[in-house]
């Protein structure tokens, strides 16, 4: 920094600390404001889902686009990870005898925390990135303020029903993902490494509380409601033609995944205090 | 609702042509240090065709925006058909923007919708109790107008430039509106297209009465078009006038942009 203050003659780029900082900074800022926009956006959404008039059609078709159309990616998803992880449960179990362990373990890890987190993940991915698109393509080409222009509010007439799709339909799905990944932990524990079928059900029905699937579900309300707000508020606020719109659904993509972890963490210790 | 089937063009009387339908006062927009709009005065008499004329970037779009509220001005007053809709809040921006049709620059139509779901979309909007078949016989009249025909189940993307700004018009006079606001109708046109699109305007004054705001940066098209031209540089309206007034004009800035239109042409 002295270096910086003696300097006198030609301007000299910033050191790679100074580089860092600036870095940091901004993107601490953008963070901030993202953050406070999305805010904003949930709440100019709520204000203006309880206003007439109420376009069920359109809502139907986005409930139908974020649930019906994620429904086989989200069974697949669900089942390999069921199956995946009672494989890795019966091989690390077995070194201790414990394989009636395994049913409960598959069932809670599913139902708290991989059901709501990859369900939320597989709907970012399809759907998200689909909304974000849409919705900056209708902003680079002006049909956003046609829609103004014509007197009918955007956020009531676009982003309301994504946002109420979002929000229900990712819990409709992590329900699904549930039920999918327990069939394919059973399959794999059961049928394939051959775990008695009694234990896994006895010992899951043992262990497994409705709480725990209620945890999951309103982890995937939560994340259902911020994946769409956020692939919402990236692609309603594009600019800049074509490759704004990328670089918004990559923003939108990003900044989801992460929300999605960070609020696991703290839904889930908010859950449990 | 006016009854679209049946309302007859408004063809305002010599008193009422007097009055002005859009009047911005002192108008002043800065977008960061940018001060694109430096104090404009303008007004609009009802029932004629006020072309505003500059360069690229001179802040036409920018002002056109304020006339239908989708900006918020800095200072000043924009008066529409005598309410000053600057402290207007969301719902009575609605209520104001029901007087007014906006063709877009590149038609703005919904690319997911065929043409009759788009031109039909502001009647479903706000005239709800018109039933689907007189829906349909308003927009088969209204493509008529704009000189389409047989188009109402193609897609935005199966048309060419010129028929989706006249869909583009279509829709913005399906309500019947008081004003018509046209965004650089001829930009990118080929000239014979250029000339259709200037005599669709002038048919939709001439059929429909409706006070009309082109802005544009092609000079014959405005001049053609224009009851009044205004142009605009700088950040503010240098010269206002029929068009015989702007081409005498000794104004520098404006005789530079018609010396080089003139020269080339």
């Amino acid at each position: 920094m002295a270096e910086e203050v003696e300097t006198t003659g030609a301007e000299k780029p910033p050191g790679l600390f100074a580089s860092i900082l600036q870095n940091l900074e901004k993107a601490f800022g953008k963070t901030v404001s993202d953050v406070g926009g999305v805010s904003v956006l949930g709440w100019d959404v709520l204000r203006w889902a309880i206003r007439r008039p109420y376009r069920l059609a359109i809502l139907f078709g986005q409930l139908d686009f974020v649930g019906v159309g994620s429904i086989l990616i989200v069974c697949l998803t669900g089942s390999f990870s069921g199956m995946v992880f009672a494989h890795q449960s019966v091989r690390a179990f077995q070194m201790f005898n414990a394989e009636s362990l395994v049913g409960p373990t598959v069932a809670l890890t599913i139902t708290r925390e991989l059901s709501p987190v990859f369900t939320a993940l597989m709907v970012t991915m399809r759907a998200g990135s689909a909304m974000c698109t849409e919705l900056g393509t209708m902003r680079v080409t002006e049909q956003v303020d046609a829609l103004e222009t014509m007197a009918v509010n955007p956020v009531q007439y676009l982003l309301v029903p994504r946002v109420l799709a979002g929000l229900t339909m990712v819990p409709v799905l992590a329900m699904l993902f549930d039920i999918c990944g327990l069939a394919g932990g059973f399959f794999v524990a059961v049928m394939v490494q051959g775990v008695s079928a009694g234990t896994f059900l006895n010992r899951t029905q043992q262990w497994l509380d409705p709480e725990d699937i209620a945890e999951g579900l309103i982890k995937a309300a939560v994340f259902g409601l911020t994946v769409a707000l956020i692939a919402c508020y990236k692609g309603y606020h594009a600019r800049g033609g074509a490759k704004g719109v990328g670089q918004a659904t990559t923003d939108a993509m990003v900044q989801s995944a992460l929300a999605i972890f960070i609020l696991d963490y703290f839904v889930g210790v908010l859950l449990h205090s | 609702m006016t009854d679209t089937r049946t309302a007859a063009p408004r063809a305002p009387s010599d008193e009422a042509a007097a009055r002005p339908m859009i009047e911005v006062i002192g108008l002043h927009k800065s977008f960061g240090d940018h001060h694109v709009l430096a104090g404009i005065d303008l007004a609009v008499p009802e029932g004629s065709t006020a072309v505003i004329l500059g360069g690229s970037g001179s802040g036409k779009t920018v002002l056109m925006k304020h006339m239908i509220g989708l900006l918020k001005p800095d200072s000043g007053k924009v008066i529409v058909d005598g309410e000053d809709i600057v402290p207007f809040g969301p719902q009575e921006l609605e209520r104001v923007r029901r007087k007014f049709g906006m063709v877009f620059q590149g038609a703005a139509l919904f690319d997911s919708m065929t043409v009759y779901e788009n031109v039909s979309f502001p009647l479903k909007e706000h005239a709800k109790k018109l039933k689907e078949e007189e829906v349909r016989e308003i927009v088969r009249t209204k493509l008529g107008i704009v000189g389409l025909k047989g188009v109402e189940e193609k897609f935005p993307a199966d048309l060419s430039g010129g028929m989706r700004k006249r869909v583009g018009l279509a829709r913005a006079i399906v309500l019947d509106p008081k004003i018509v606001l046209y965004d650089e109708p001829t930009t990118g046109l080929d000239p014979i297209t250029t000339d259709y699109v200037d005599e669709m305007i002038l048919d939709a004054k001439r059929e429909l009465g409706v006070t009309s705001v082109v802005i544009s940066h092609d000079i014959a098209s405005a001049f053609k078009v224009g009851d009044q031209v205004a142009f605009l540089s700088g950040g503010v309206i240098v010269e206002h006038g029929p068009p015989e007034q702007l081409r005498r004009s000794e104004q520098p800035a404006l005789k530079l942009f018609l010396q080089t239109w003139f020269g080339k042409y």
